[in-house]
């Protein structure tokens, strides 16, 4: 669908280039497609579209190639890191772009992600942290929040029967092969404006040949949380942002 | 980054050279263009990864020691969805943990040799050789409607020559490949003429390389819709369906005027091969049929052969795998015996002798022409 520019007017905010000209499947309101654009609009800037390869996830964001117009492959679940490790080693010229959701990297892809992370592989990882199995219905994440109500804890997440949310970026953090690691938020236009900065550094980390570098994203998932579009962005700034606080956790390429 | 390496190792084709198993299918996926390998260790395939880690580098190419079978057969997948010519090994625990991904490249039309050097299960099991993962080769390994090629060698020659088959088998028809050894084969050592070879190029129209110049491909193995998912599902058995009829691989020895015949691949075939020289100390004329293709499995030309000899004895190490596709050719057309042991032991010669003294006594045979007893 092509919009004429009326006579007169000019264009201050467009679809990028890298972004499909549909609509997504996800929820309304949704933070995904917000991140898919950011990704977008930074893979334009850069001028990378023509050399990305990215690697899905299994979850809501399985479907990311069918909006961000680049090259993917679709990684079996929680194995994005590694899968994308395989294309890094063979493919030195492409730009390597890996999206997980929270049961993907934060559970069953525990390993992979701390591995890939640890040999300071040259992948820009993404990581939309929304505290729930979203496309399953709604059930307890490894970074669902103590007290969080989910269809498999029913009573709110208690930390002596479920255990504690797992703060993955931080934990990446510390390891010497992670280049970059930082927290955006989709939570109002401001931390959008922010999480793209994070993206953008985190994919000119792996330009630079630097390090691993990854960008948790916290999101909100109103169907799974059970609250309206509004309510979700307001319990995420309110809730979610004080447990996981937005903000660059490390960046060692600004270290000596 | 300085990576120390080695002294090269002077390997040429045809010279003949003694060597491990495990290194001589390393090296010779090395010299079939092997762009990368991706391992974890397991006994008893670890030389296979030992010689990769040490040659892959001198070569310029990528290894990594993976954080897990799972983290290695995912690099694989990744790296050859770019249309890279990909190694993986292991043995059967580690085979099982990567049953999954080895559904997603079939599904997914994604080209990759996988070797498993075969020992003792259930569980951990042992690390003696064996047999016991034909099942799992041959019936699918992952979840989903799928078969891939399974190649069998019975000898370090073999296995090298099969290497490069393999890869070309995985690209011509876009599918994952086993290479089903077994830790006899793996861990021996015996003379071997090197023979390598590399398979040309197909060129891969359909791999993530980057989009420049052209529209974004997607390497995927999921179809949501249940119609769509059905086509896919016709589309990839139409193709197994071609395998079948196009790349099955046998041996036949002594197949001439052989009263019995004994089926059995990898080193049952061997000692299978033994216990044959020593029926005719017996009068009793035993040929061998040695399926290769495990899958396609060679059904027509064993009944072919079988409809010859009056019976037919199948030898593995397992507790009878083999035996129902053996059976499954024959359809009761002739008696079908079974002799293995399993758990990580290996039939004695003497013991596929006695098991075709009792499969003669079955079938009738005339024990006149048995003048002579010789010992098992």
């Amino acid at each position: 669908m092509t919009t004429e520019t009326p006579k007169g007017a000019r264009v201050i905010f467009e679809r990028p280039e890298l972004l499909a000209d549909r609509s997504t499947h996800y929820c309304p309101g949704c933070g995904h497609g917000v991140v898919h654009r950011l990704i977008a609009e930074v893979l334009g800037d850069l001028g990378l579209g023509a050399r990305t390869i990215a690697v899905a996830p299994v979850g809501c964001a399985v479907f990311a190639y069918d909006y961000i117009g680049v090259d993917f492959v679709e990684a079996p679940h929680g194995r994005a890191p590694a899968v994308a490790t395989g294309i890094r080693r063979v493919r030195p010229d492409a730009f390597v772009l890996t999206y997980q959701g929270d049961g993907d990297l934060a559970a069953i892809g525990t390993a992979e992600i701390i591995h890939a992370a640890g040999r300071g592989e040259l992948l820009t990882a993404v990581f939309v942290n929304n505290g729930i199995y979203g496309m399953t219905g709604g059930q307890m994440a490894p970074t669902t929040l103590l007290g969080q109500r989910s269809t498999s804890s029913p009573g709110g997440r208690e930390a002596a029967f479920h255990g504690y949310p797992i703060p993955m970026t931080e934990m990446l953090a510390i390891m010497p092969g992670v280049a970059y690691a930082a927290r955006g938020s989709v939570v109002d236009a401001a931390a959008i404006g922010r999480t793209k900065q994070y993206l953008r550094r985190a994919c000119e980390i792996q330009l630079e040949g630097r390090g691993f570098a990854i960008v948790e994203v916290i999101s909100n998932c109103p169907v799974g949380w059970g609250m309206t579009p509004t309510e979700s962005i307001e319990r995420l700034r309110d809730v979610v942002a004080k447990e996981y606080r937005p903000g660059v956790i490390v960046d060692r390429t600004r270290e000596a | 980054m300085t990576i120390t390496t080695l002294p090269p190792t002077p390997l040429h084709h045809g010279h003949r050279v003694l060597m491990k198993g495990n290194e001589a299918m390393a090296e010779a996926a090395i010299r079939a263009g092997c762009d990368a390998y991706f391992g974890y260790p397991i006994t008893p395939q670890a030389e296979l990864l030992e010689w990769m880690a040490r040659r892959m580098p001198e070569e310029g190419r990528p290894f990594i020691q993976a954080e897990s079978e799972l983290g290695a057969i995912n690099m694989a997948l990744g790296a050859a969805a770019t249309g890279a010519r990909v190694l993986v090994s292991s043995s059967s625990p580690g085979i099982s943990l990567m049953a999954e991904a080895m559904s997603y490249m079939a599904g997914a039309e994604i080209p990759m040799v996988l070797v498993n050097v075969m020992r003792g299960g259930p569980g951990l099991g042992g690390i003696g050789p064996g047999q016991a993962d034909y099942f799992q080769a041959t019936k699918g390994h992952g979840h989903g409607d799928y078969r891939v090629p399974v190649l069998a060698p019975s000898s370090i020659g073999e296995a090298m020559a099969l290497m490069a088959d393999a890869f070309e088998l995985a690209e011509k028809y876009r599918t994952p490949v086993f290479i089903l050894a077994d830790g006899t084969l793996g861990q021996a050592m015996e003379p071997v003429e090197l023979t390598f070879r590399e398979p040309p190029r197909l060129g891969a129209d359909w791999a993530v390389t980057g989009a420049g110049g052209r529209p974004p491909r997607v390497v995927k193995s999921m179809h949501l819709a249940p119609e769509d998912l059905e086509l896919h599902n016709r589309h990839l058995q139409a193709k197994f369906a071609e395998i079948t009829a196009r790349e099955v691989r046998w041996a036949g020895e002594n197949l001439d005027g052989a009263e019995l015949v004994i089926v059995a691949y990898g080193t049952a075939a061997r000692v299978a091969r033994t216990a044959i020289s020593r029926a005719r100390e017996d009068a009793l004329q035993v040929g061998l049929f040695r399926p290769i293709s495990l899958w396609p499995f060679p059904s027509a030309a064993l009944a072919e052969v079988a409809a010859r000899a009056r019976g037919v004895l199948v030898v593995e190490m397992s507790a009878g795998q083999m035996v129902e596709d053996v059976r499954l050719a024959i359809e009761g057309r002739q008696p079908v015996a079974f002799e293995g042991r399993t758990g990580g032991m290996v039939p004695t010669p003497g013991e596929v002798l006695d098991a075709l003294r009792r499969l003669r006594g079955a079938t009738g045979a005339d024990d006149a022409a048995s003048a002579k007893e010789t010992r098992a």
